[in-house]
């Protein structure tokens, strides 16, 4: 199974990772896939990197793939991607940095620890990135869809 | 059953209660981990538990607990990436399971496939595996000796509470207690000394103006008397007015002044990870300019609205004995005001919250293009920079408005509502006039009184906003002042006297956030010893020396100096013994003279001068016009970056230190320079611990010993002949630059080279 656009097959081995072989015979490969613009989620920019961080494919759009291989990245990124998105703040445990948030998530429902204004970072007018304490990103996609309560307590961190 | 003896008792509490694991006679819990997450990234509660003989783990989706006995061959891997870690117990064939938590739970997980690898080592070995260190139960920190809490996690808890950031000042105030009890008596005295004219016009009004209209002659003696008291009044009034504006304002100044060199000297003490988060535009407003707004806030604002609250307390008292009927028409709309400030009080103080980390914003667009200004012009994109910059001063400009909004609307309704209240007492005071309960007079004083009583509440409800600016400003401040250094000082530093230079290094791991930059390096360095740490851009070169000189502290393992932890270490007493050549050198604004002598400035001449000859210096520095006393840095004379470099070679040198670090020292010069700075680094390694971290190799020919390392870990270490040698990483990399980066023959080949020099 082999399409002109990605000359290689995914299959998976018995710990679970990811092989990339060469359909012209080359040798076969451990690899992660890794998206190139993590936060750009319109994205599709996704490289294949080896063991040594090198890199072995590069897919420009998912739907290149074919489909069994499409499913494999699809599926190894879902486990690799950890960026909740944050559609509610239910509850912040003071104004005053830091804090401790408890949101709604595209994830579930988490706490946030927020250690300064300044971990809130703005990548565009509507798109904000919140660093928690404990290093995880959390995502607010459109500050504009967000509800009036949560818009109000964000509000006073911005 | 004691706690301690219960096989469960180590268990986070949600755990220990519901569904305990199934354990077996005489197993108990060696190990767990609280798990956040599923395998499919969701948040989701779960555990692992590690016995004498099993792994267990349960989760929230699936009720009870699954269980992998142990056994020759299987390992626990940990990984992380984003914020998440992945344990993935695996054995010689496949994957038997894979388990997922958030980085908050990272040092459990490190604490539980540490006992994992003891428990399978002793297994093999047919042993029983010593058992970790009690640990703190939320953060797995190891608790120290006897201790029940851990210092770790009471140190990151947050403060929820902080209370009201302004009250907080009193620690600035507590010296100046006499000045400003002084200063309370006197602005007493001259609030009463205020009030005292007002209370003249109803006997003027009564006994000389009204009998005069009722046909009786003018009793000038009693106006006299009565004019005198107003003229005395407000001449006493005057001097003590002055004189507490003077003296509070003296001691604000000083409060003002302690809390801007405080929050600079707590700064100061902070780690480097503090400054790489905060940017210099955003520190340099909250020490300037908050500070400067705190003391005008204490010296103005603040002491009239004492005097506010003081003359309102008195005129009501006045207001009662004359008259408590009239009073009470009087000060009636008093509670609706207040409401009122109450009512915009929060809402403008989240503007001015606001107003304030905008400006910040500004300040930070400055502070980011202006330093950066030739690669701005370089690629021509100043219509974008100003464009940026309008953006923050649009939003800054959108933020006031709305705060002016409100803001606007305050002011005349209060004025407003200053009419409403004169008009109350106008209608009562006549209606009361007319029944003979009062005087005229009376009715005089009373609008006399309240005129100046409304003017006060006017007044008074601007301290709304200045209140609120002040304490957005004060709060800023503490935020600097609440931080606690991520390199800590030690209570009880090892005392060191001259170091030797041996350096220890065991599984030091280190990351920036998420990024693991270090993963266990394990480096014995000798004394004398010159190391080369080579390696790709992002190896770890540049952080391990950053560990080395303790900028950062380790997260896990350590490095000692001498045999003793530095942690242990007080951190100036350390440092002094450290030398650090940048590849930038930073010359501060000063003679060249003081550039050197800038880490031992009681260095006499003679000192400064051997330390430029060692670091040929000496030479060009006499061409400058001013020779030693040429003024450098940022405002002074212009320097190339191999003088600098040079400069910056004799500041390391004249503190003589046992360490030495050389980071990237020669890579922003060209190859000609370069050679310049090596005789001068020559000369300074001699004798030192040196650690050199350079990406150009050639820079390293003297080491002892070259340390490859690759993303975080050593992968080869020994002399550059037998790297060559065996082929390896460093080959590879002595091949890449040998090919690419260098013209041939001008520092690539460096064996060939020092054959040719010598």
């Amino acid at each position: 199974m082999s399409s002109t656009f990605f000359p290689y097959t995914l299959s998976r081995n018995a710990y679970g990772r990811l092989i990339c072989t060469p359909t012209d015979g080359g040798p076969a490969e451990e690899v992660t896939p890794v998206r190139a613009f993590p936060i750009d989620t319109e994205s599709e920019d996704i490289s294949l990197v080896g063991p040594g961080g090198h890199e072995v494919a590069w897919i420009s759009r998912l739907a290149d793939l074919p489909p069994e291989a499409r499913e494999m990245v699809r599926e190894e990124l879902g486990h690799r991607e950890f960026m909740p998105e944050i559609q509610r703040i239910v509850q912040v445990a003071s104004y005053v940095t830091p804090t401790t948030w408890t949101v709604r998530t595209s994830r579930g429902e988490a706490r946030l620890w927020l250690k300064s204004e300044q971990d809130i970072r703005r990548i565009s007018q509507s798109k904000l990135l919140i660093s928690d304490g404990h290093g995880i990103h959390f995502l607010i996609r459109d500050l504009e869809r967000l509800d009036r309560a949560s818009r109000r307590i964000l509000d006073r961190f911005l | 059953m004691t706690a301690a003896s219960h096989p469960l008792s180590s268990l986070p509490d949600a755990w220990r209660g519901q569904a305990a694991p199934p354990l077996a006679e005489g197993e108990t819990v060696c190990a767990w981990l609280e798990l956040d997450l599923d395998t499919e990234l969701r948040y989701a509660r779960g555990a692992l538990v590690l016995t004498e003989t099993r792994l267990l783990a349960a989760s929230a989706d699936a009720p009870g607990w699954r269980d992998w006995p142990l056994r020759e061959g299987m390992r626990l891997a940990l990984s992380d990436h984003a914020g998440v870690v992945a344990a993935e117990l695996v054995d010689a064939r496949a994957r038997l399971a894979l388990w997922r938590t958030t980085m908050a739970h990272h040092a459990g997980a490190v604490r539980l496939a540490d006992q994992f690898e003891r428990q399978l080592a002793a297994l093999t070995q047919g042993g029983v595996a010593a058992r970790l260190a009690p640990a703190c139960p939320r953060c797995h920190a190891p608790l120290p000796e006897g201790e029940q809490d851990c210092p770790a996690c009471e140190a990151e808890a947050p403060v929820e509470n902080r209370g009201w950031a302004l009250l907080r000042l009193r620690r600035f105030a507590r010296p100046y207690r006499g000045k400003l009890l002084l200063g309370f008596i006197l602005t007493v005295l001259s609030t009463a000394a205020t009030l005292v004219p007002p209370y003249l016009t109803m006997p003027l009004m009564d006994d000389v103006l009204i009998p005069f209209q009722n046909g009786k002659p003018i009793d000038y003696d009693l106006a006299a008397l009565y004019l005198s008291g107003l003229l005395g009044a407000a001449l006493v009034a005057w001097v003590l007015g002055w004189s507490r504006t003077y003296i509070l304002a003296w001691v604000s100044e000083r409060i003002g002044a302690d809390l801007r060199t405080s929050a600079y000297e707590h700064l100061q003490q902070l780690s480097l990870e503090y400054f790489g988060g905060k940017r210099t535009g955003d520190l340099m407003a909250r020490i300037g300019n908050e500070t400067d707004r705190i003391c005008v806030f204490l010296s103005l604002h603040l002491l009239d609205f004492a005097t506010d609250v003081l003359m309102i307390l008195m005129t009501a008292g006045i207001l009662v004995s004359i008259d408590p009927w009239l009073a009470l028409a009087t000060l009636l709309p008093l509670p609706f005001i207040a409401w009122l400030i109450h009512l915009v009080r929060d809402k403008l103080r989240h503007g001015f919250e606001k107003v304030d980390r905008n400006w910040a914003e500004i300040t930070n667009v400055l502070a980011d293009t202006i330093p950066g200004i030739r690669v701005v012009k370089a690629f021509a994109q100043e219509k974008r920079e100003v464009a940026r910059f309008r953006e923050a001063n649009n939003h800054n400009l959108a933020v006031n408005d709305k705060v002016n909004t409100t803001w606007s609307m305050f002011s005349p309704t209060v004025i407003l509502l200053t009419e409403v209240g004169l008009l109350v007492v106008w209608i009562f005071g006549i209606w009361q006039i007319a029944n003979h309960h009062i005087s005229v007079g009376v009715l005089a004083a009373f609008l006399a009184y309240i005129s100046r009583f409304y003017l006060r509440l006017d007044s008074m409800s601007r301290i709304v906003s200045v209140t609120q600016k002040a304490a957005a400003g004060a709060k800023r401040i503490f935020d600097i002042l609440d931080r606690v250094s991520s390199v800590p000082e030690p209570a009880h530093p090892v005392p060191i006297g001259g170091l030797e230079g041996r350096i220890q290094i065991r599984e030091a791991t280190f990351r920036y956030g998420t990024r693991a930059v270090l993963r266990g390096i394990d480096l014995d360095i000798q004394p004398g010893e010159m190391i080369g740490l080579v390696g790709h851009s992002g190896s770890g070169k540049s952080t391990l020396v950053n560990l080395i000189c303790r900028f950062y502290d380790v997260a896990q393992g350590s490095i000692k100096v001498d045999g003793v932890d530095i942690r242990a270490l007080s951190i100036p007493g350390y440092r002094r013994n450290i030398g650090v050549v940048l590849q930038e050198p930073f010359l501060f604004f000063g003679t060249v003279a003081e550039n050197i002598a800038y880490g031992k400035p009681e260095a006499t001449r003679e000192e400064i001068v051997a330390a430029a000859r060692a670091a040929h210096a000496h030479e060009f520095i006499l061409r400058l016009p001013h020779g030693y006393d040429s003024l450098v840095g940022e405002r002074g004379q212009a320097l190339s970056g191999g003088e600098r470099q040079r400069i910056s070679i004799a500041r390391a040198l004249l503190i003589d230190p046992r360490i030495l670090i050389l980071d990237e020292a020669t890579s922003s010069v060209d190859t000609s320079t370069e050679q310049e700075i090596q005789k001068a680094l020559d000369n300074l390694v001699q004798g030192r611990t040196t650690i050199a971290v350079a990406h150009r190799l050639s820079t390293l020919r003297r080491a002892d010993r070259l340390v490859v390392l690759d993303r975080g870990r050593i992968v080869e270490q020994g002399r550059h002949e037998d790297l060559i040698a065996k082929g390896g990483a460093y080959y590879r990399l002595h091949q890449a630059q040998t090919r690419q980066l260098d013209p041939p023959g001008s520092d690539s080949t460096w064996d060939g080279d020092d054959e040719e020099q010598a």
